[in-house]
């Protein structure tokens, strides 16, 4: 990249040509590669699940029924990503969604009423069990990463004893019973018509998100301008403006097209005397709950991996672990701290788990692990270690989710989605690899 | 006042290091002044970079004591050394290699903006800066340092040292993967720094290297000092027979001299 300020032309380096190609494009407007060619894979995959079930895919309830679903793997992917770019590994993430979300519903039914006398009518007792369990997650993340970072027992080692241990315990928890019952507060966390923000916030949501492009660009180009680096041509900010723009009210559209099941619409007008359209009655859901909780925590994580010291460390000690450490870096805190990460993530998905059964059985969670990790090494995590990106595990999560959910969707049942998730898997990261290595 | 009456910058008392029965470093005591480069030799395996990781925090020392302006210090990881301006260019470049330049050179001593987020827009200005100095022709600040040539690596390695305000400096074959060009920018670097105050303790094979840069010359053979002598006191010879042999120069027989040249 050449300095603007000084303009030293350096020989061997050109300034890009103008537009020429989609690459040079893409170029110019800084899009990330990856990234890009997985939002085409994305669209492909759901574009032909359109195509084959004659249009029935691409509706607006499909698509959103299919993101709450992505939804809990997307959240905790998040973390598995540095989790995985710091060179270790957590394979207990879906016995801890299970624990987690047992503790929630045990916490809802028996706990906070019979034991500390909070019963239903408690106000924001939901809020209260919801602390506790992200406080519980933290801790058990803790443990084990005090045991991988301090101990220094291999990471794989220690969440294997963690899958099993804490599947084991949840067990006990609950003597061997599912609970169903949660505070009405809490089941709004899993989605479904009332569990989402409705058509104004929805478009309110839009409009900030629109907002929220615009500011980032600028800022971009004011900071970079304040210290004399390259600026992007006009074009590209304009056309990248234009892109988040209509993908933010796009989305937002596209949320507000799904309404609410006619009868639940129906008992609303009745209970609020409002007088039932000819073509029944609209209710806009908008964006879900879940999905506003998964855009929240891809922004908080995408900030800490790539704006925050701590995140800094975890890709410093992923690149190079004896650097990290001859840098000053204290690596087992940072490593710890991953896990701690992780529990709270796996906190949060066992919510939306928990608040979609109105309840925990025995096997919520099973075999998360494998569809986290999946989603996190599509969306280019490398178990090499140093490299993998957040809103890339999130669009990993979405596409895996999209295969099996399409399948379904045509027809085909659990274990032919298996055999299609596990080719895919490998197909993506073959490719990943060839490319890498042509690349360098 | 001669230079024996002033507090050396670093004084190593007795300092030795074991990996399980191997003896790396032996009761080693070494000093070294302000403005002073010392210049330390010895075959593979001599405990030259296991005795200069001690002061620089990456391996604790099993016995012996450390001063810095002769106040005893502990030097028990690497943040205690960077907390006594004492700064490392190792050998290996101690990189990350998937992170930039501006990444690498401020590698756990960030600059964060008010809310104590990265301020990358700085730390790229900065880098500019301190490469502008030691690497003109350095143009890849946004790029993983990976796809640098070892030259501009060594570089990030360096501007590290320096940006930082070191008083202490170790370098660890600081040429070793450069090229003439290259080699004698560093050597310019190395004097530069010696006149701005700093002492420097530089490991090297390159026998060349350190009689042109080095005051004193110390040679180390099987983890234990031989001794540390004035450049300006002794021959390339000399120091050569101390490498090989282990003894000092009057120590040195005939026998001795005959086995040199046979292996010379």
């Amino acid at each position: 990249m050449t300095n603007v300020a000084e303009a030293a032309p350096i020989s061997g380096q050109t300034q890009p040509p103008a537009r020429s190609s989609l690459r040079d494009v893409l170029a110019q407007t800084e899009i990330d590669l990856r990234l890009f060619g997985m939002l085409v894979a994305l669209g492909l995959i759901l574009l032909i699940f359109n195509i084959l079930s004659g249009g029935k895919f691409f509706q607006p309830t499909n698509m959103v029924t299919l993101a709450v679903q992505a939804s809990g793997v997307a959240v905790i992917a998040t973390g598995m990503v540095l989790v995985i770019v710091s060179r270790n590994i957590d394979l207990s993430v879906g016995s801890l969604v299970g624990l987690v979300a047992m503790t929630y519903a045990l916490l809802m039914t028996d706990w906070l009423p019979n034991i500390l006398g909070m019963n239903a009518e408690f106000p924001f007792r939901w809020v209260i069990a919801l602390a506790i369990g992200v406080i519980l997650g933290a801790g058990v993340g803790a443990l084990q990463g005090f045991i991988i970072a301090y101990v220094g027992v291999p990471s794989f080692i220690v969440t294997l004893g963690g899958l099993l241990t804490i599947r084991g315990v949840i067990w006990y928890l609950s003597s061997g019973a599912a609970v169903s019952g949660l505070d009405p507060g809490f089941q709004l966390i899993g989605g479904g018509a009332q569990g989402s923000v409705g058509g104004t916030v929805t478009w309110i949501l839009g409009v900030l998100g629109c907002v929220a492009v615009v500011a980032l660009l600028f800022n971009s180009r004011r900071q970079r301008r304040r210290f004399g680096f390259a600026l992007r041509p006009v074009w590209a900010e304009l056309l990248l403006g234009v892109i988040g723009c209509v993908t933010m009210l796009g989305l937002a559209a596209f949320a507000n097209n799904n309404f609410w099941p006619k009868g639940l619409a129906e008992r609303y007008a009745a209970e609020n005397h409002i007088t039932v359209p000819a073509g029944g009655l609209l209710i806009p859901t908008g964006f879900p709950n879940p999905i506003i909780l998964l855009v929240g925590v891809t922004l908080v994580m995408a900030f800490i991996a790539t704006r925050r010291k701590f995140g800094r460390y975890v890709y410093a000690y992923g690149g190079n672990p004896d650097a990290a450490e001859l840098a000053g870096i204290n690596t087992r805190w940072t490593i710890l701290k991953t896990y701690v990460l992780m529990g709270v993530l796996c906190a949060l998905a066992a919510a939306i788990a928990s608040a979609r059964l109105n309840g925990a059985t025995l096997d919520v969670g099973q075999s998360y692990e494998l569809y986290v990790i999946a989603a996190a090494v599509v969306g280019g995590t490398s178990f090499a270690g140093g490299i993998g990106s957040i809103p890339g595990a999130v669009l990993g999560a979405f596409v895996m989710q999209s295969l099996a959910y399409g399948l379904s969707f045509m027809g085909v049942n659990s274990p032919g989605q298996n055999v299609v998730a596990g080719i895919v898997l490998i197909l993506a990261v073959g490719f990943d690899t060839y490319n890498r290595r042509r690349g360098s | 006042m001669t230079v024996a009456e002033r507090t050396p910058l670093v004084e190593m008392h007795d300092i030795s290091v074991a990996f399980g029965g191997l003896h790396a470093v032996q009761d080693v005591t070494i000093d070294l002044f302000a403005g002073e480069v010392i210049g330390l030799v010895g075959g593979n395996g001599a405990g030259k970079s296991t005795l200069m990781r001690v002061l620089s925090g990456a391996h604790p020392a099993d016995s012996g004591e450390i001063k810095v302006n002769g106040d005893v210090v502990a030097i028990r990881n690497p943040r205690d050394a960077k907390a006594l301006n004492i700064e490392t260019i190792y050998q290996t470049l101690a990189l990350a290699d998937n992170i930039d330049a501006p990444g690498n050179l401020f590698l756990g001593r960030e600059l964060t903006t008010r809310l104590g987020s990265l301020d990358d827009s700085s730390m790229e200005a900065e880098t500019r800066k301190v490469m502008g100095r030691l690497n003109p022709n350095f143009t890849r600040f946004t790029l993983p340092v990976k796809s640098l040539s070892g030259g501009q690596r060594q570089a990030v390695a360096i501007a590290r040292a320096v940006y930082f305000n070191a008083r202490i400096l170790i370098m660890d074959e600081p040429t070793a993967a450069l090229g003439p060009a290259e080699t004698g920018q560093v050597r310019n670097l190395v004097r530069q720094l010696k006149d701005e105050g700093i002492g420097i303790f530089l490991i090297s094979h390159d026998i060349h290297d350190v009689f042109d840069l080095s005051d004193r010359i110390g040679v180390m053979y099987h983890g234990r000092i031989v001794d540390t002598v004035k450049k300006d006191n002794v021959t390339a010879d000399d120091v050569l027979g101390m490498i090989i042999l282990g003894k000092k120069p009057d120590e040195v027989t005939e026998k001795d001299k005959a086995e040199i040249e046979l292996r010379g």
